[in-house]
């Protein structure tokens, strides 16, 4: 049996640090998430209006999130606004910037998707029931809308998750930087951490998002 | 044309069917049905909806699994194992209610697809034979066109040319006008009646009483699963055996009236429930 | 801006970009192959290989490129596996972009008809030949838009290449912002070099899926 290195996961506060580093990620997913929720709501609703400048720029902001990777938007905040502004944005802050520009981008298109997908008979029907326009909303297109949305938000959010990985490139303290550090600073009595490590790390963020996935196919069967 | 012979009923069976049984979970779908089909017979079967008509012609080529009995053709069995299966469905024509065109080629190549790839037989000698068919219905000019171009009538007809130049010794018809618009329906039929005078063998589900009626050698009456009755078309129509079989027609008759006598006869008739 | 500096780097920007096309083009490659072997495994509902290839997809779909790419480069060297980043950059790629690939495979078979397969099988067709002339095809009409999307999505994935140390754009960008603190000039060259791989796939892409929608598949 190959020394697999998972022994200085145990080693001191090895593990409380990984986890913690997770946490560094987890914390700027969420709180990229609801920015990202809150104002693709208000885009999406946007995205289905007629006037031509909202279309164009919107459009614009989503296909630009759509071209660009992540880790290039990463950059451009991180190293551009400093140059350009003078601002000193943290590696935090930048990257809840960036993911919530492209959270809010993707949530928008959801919402904009799932607003059109019901079928103008349904707006019909409801005011041939004598509905009023807050009715037809509340009791009909906002639970169907509603239904539609969280599965495919859900899986947003384990994107986002996911995404969270590259703040690593710049600079901030979480879970790979952390593992990073245990690696070397136990290089000497413990030359294979880095497959223990990682295999862990891999693990932790499978464990974070696996359930997530698993919710949301759930929910997107029960709610066809 | 010359009218199929009465030579053809002396012949030995094509088709076996001894106690087939199928069940969905503890539904039981078909129970025990037992069924000869002479070469060159055509059968109509008809019954009420969800009898099982439609699962026994599925059954027939092995696109449900059975739980009890078995098919025979010309002695091999048919089953969702069977060895050769492939072979024996080449030998079954079916045709479906839904056309099932393949929407991704054209009319040609949709008839080309099996003769060439499955048959192995030479493109140009099933492509002139095809044509010919196509031809026959007055469709050559749609031989390029893709499914979504043609009306229902129009894919149904290709469908069924579809079937026929794998060469099958049974064609098996499911409810092949249920979905046409009624204007199309006309055309779909004097092509399976021409096949029928051709002496072709044929099991045939439909809802079309007088085309039944027309066609038919033999009309086969299923309910709940069972055979209730079989016996000459105008035996079956005019003078039923069974209880269920004389409703089953009436609900037809009932219709026809409808149609043949306008609508202030049927708001009289349905004031009185006992009429008819 | 510095133009003199983006001339005399552009040469590096190009190498790295060739680099970021090789490995992204190389990784979906392989991810359309893996992804086929899934779907395959799935529609003929191999036994064991099925449950292998479901828990790969889920596993893949769970976890980041990035950390992927740590695992197999920094990783399984200690156990002996040992490969060059270039290898190591389309293994990951193709890891990741199998199961992408192999969900979009089975949802565009899954949404042919059932009846389909059946037309087929009552013509004879073998259960392979199904697949082959009237299921696939029409699967991969459905699936495109979402296929495209795999491609510029794995395209995209390829910027987390420089943590392994290749030298592809992300690195180049980076080396240079250190080096010589030409912030604007590198960073704008790293916008149009993605801008250049990726607007043209992305066109492409919704040029076919119009044709495709325009012929529109239906029955």
């Amino acid at each position: 049996m190959p020394d697999l290195g998972l022994n200085v996961l145990f080693k001191g506060k090895n593990l409380t640090r990984l986890l913690g580093g997770l946490g560094v990620a987890l914390q700027i997913s969420l709180l990229s998430v609801g920015i990202s929720i809150v104002l693709g709501i208000l885009l999406g609703v946007l995205m289905t209006w007629k006037n031509p400048v909202s279309r164009v720029l919107t459009r614009l902001w989503l296909e630009t999130v759509r071209i660009m990777p992540q880790m290039v938007l990463l950059f451009l905040v991180y190293f551009g606004t400093t140059r350009v502004f003078g601002w000193n944005l943290s590696g935090e802050m930048s990257a809840v910037i960036v993911f919530s520009f492209w959270g809010a981008a993707e949530m928008g298109d959801l919402v904009r998707g799932a607003l059109l997908s019901i079928p103008a008979h349904q707006y019909e029907s409801a005011a041939a029931l004598g509905m009023s326009g807050a009715q037809t909303y509340r009791y009909i297109i906002l639970p169907q809308t509603v239904r539609r949305l969280i599965p495919l938000s859900m899986n947003l959010i384990t994107r986002m998750i996911k995404t969270t990985s590259l703040v690593l490139m710049i600079g901030v303290v979480e879970v790979l930087k952390v593992s990073q550090q245990i690696i070397e600073a136990n290089r000497m009595s413990s030359p294979n951490a880095a497959f223990g490590v990682y295999l862990t790390v891999f693990f932790l963020y499978f464990i974070a998002c696996w359930p997530i996935s698993v919710l949301a196919g759930y929910l997107e069967k029960r709610w066809k | 044309m010359e009218k199929r012979t009465a030579e053809a009923n002396i012949m030995e069976p094509i088709l076996t069917v001894n106690s087939l049984t199928k069940r969905f979970g503890d539904l039981t779908v078909l129970d025990g049905i037992n069924l000869k089909v002479r070469e060159g017979e055509v059968i109509v079967i008809v019954g009420p909806s969800g009898c099982g008509k439609s699962t026994f012609l599925r059954c027939l080529n092995a696109l449900e699994d059975i739980q009890g009995g078995e098919i025979r053709l010309r002695g091999e069995t048919i089953s969702r194992d069977s060895k050769d299966l492939t072979k024996l469905r080449q030998k079954i024509g079916m045709v479906f209610q839904s056309y099932e065109l393949f929407p991704h080629l054209n009319v040609l190549d949709n008839i080309l697809l099996a003769p060439t790839k499955v048959q192995k037989r030479d493109r140009e000698e099933v492509k002139k034979e095809a044509m010919a068919l196509l031809a026959r219905i007055g469709l050559e000019s749609k031989a390029e066109s893709f499914p979504r171009q043609l009306s229902g009538g129009q894919k149904q007809r290709v469908a069924i040319i579809r079937a026929l130049c794998m060469h099958p010794e049974v064609m098996l018809f499911d409810e092949v006008t249920a979905a046409l618009d009624p204007e199309m329906v006309r055309e779909v039929l004097d092509v399976i009646l021409e096949l029928a005078n051709q002496g072709r063998t044929m099991l045939i589900v439909t809802h079309e009483m007088q085309f039944a009626r027309a066609i038919a050698d033999r009309v086969v009456f299923i309910n709940e699963g069972r055979i209730w009755e079989e016996g000459k078309p105008d035996r079956f129509f005019d003078d039923p055996k069974t209880e269920r079989a004389k409703q089953f027609l009436q609900t037809f008759t009932f219709e026809r009236k409808r149609a043949e006598e306008g609508t202030s006869r049927l708001a009289s008739e349905s004031c009185a429930p006992d009429a008819g | 801006m510095n133009l003199e500096f983006i001339h005399q780097y552009l040469p590096l920007y190009q190498e790295a970009a060739i680099l970021t096309v090789q490995i992204g083009v190389l990784g979906i490659l392989a991810s359309i192959l893996i992804g086929i072997l899934c779907t395959m495994i799935h529609y003929f509902r191999v036994p064991v290989a099925r449950q292998i290839a479901a828990a790969y997809v889920e596993i893949s779909r769970n976890t980041p490129l990035l950390i992927q790419l740590f695992f197999i480069y920094y990783g399984l060297p200690k156990i002996g596996i040992r490969t060059n980043p270039y290898a190591c950059g389309v293994a990951g790629l193709a890891f990741l972009g199998g199961s992408y690939m192999a969900e979009t495979f089975r949802s565009g078979i899954d949404a042919v008809d059932k009846i389909q397969t059946e037309s087929a099988a009552s013509l004879g067709l073998s259960g392979l030949q199904a697949l082959r002339y009237v299921i696939f095809p029409q699967a991969l009409s459905i699936s495109f838009p979402a296929f495209m999307a795999n491609v510029i999505f794995l395209l995209k994935e390829t910027s987390v290449f420089s943590a392994i140390s290749l030298m592809d754009l992300m690195f180049t960008a980076k080396d240079l912002i250190g080096l010589y603190y030409q912030t604007t000039e590198s960073l704008f060259l790293l916008v149009i070099f993605y801008l250049l791989i990726l607007l043209p796939v992305s066109i492409v892409g919704s040029l076919i899926e119009r044709r495709l929608r325009y012929a529109g598949f239906g029955s």
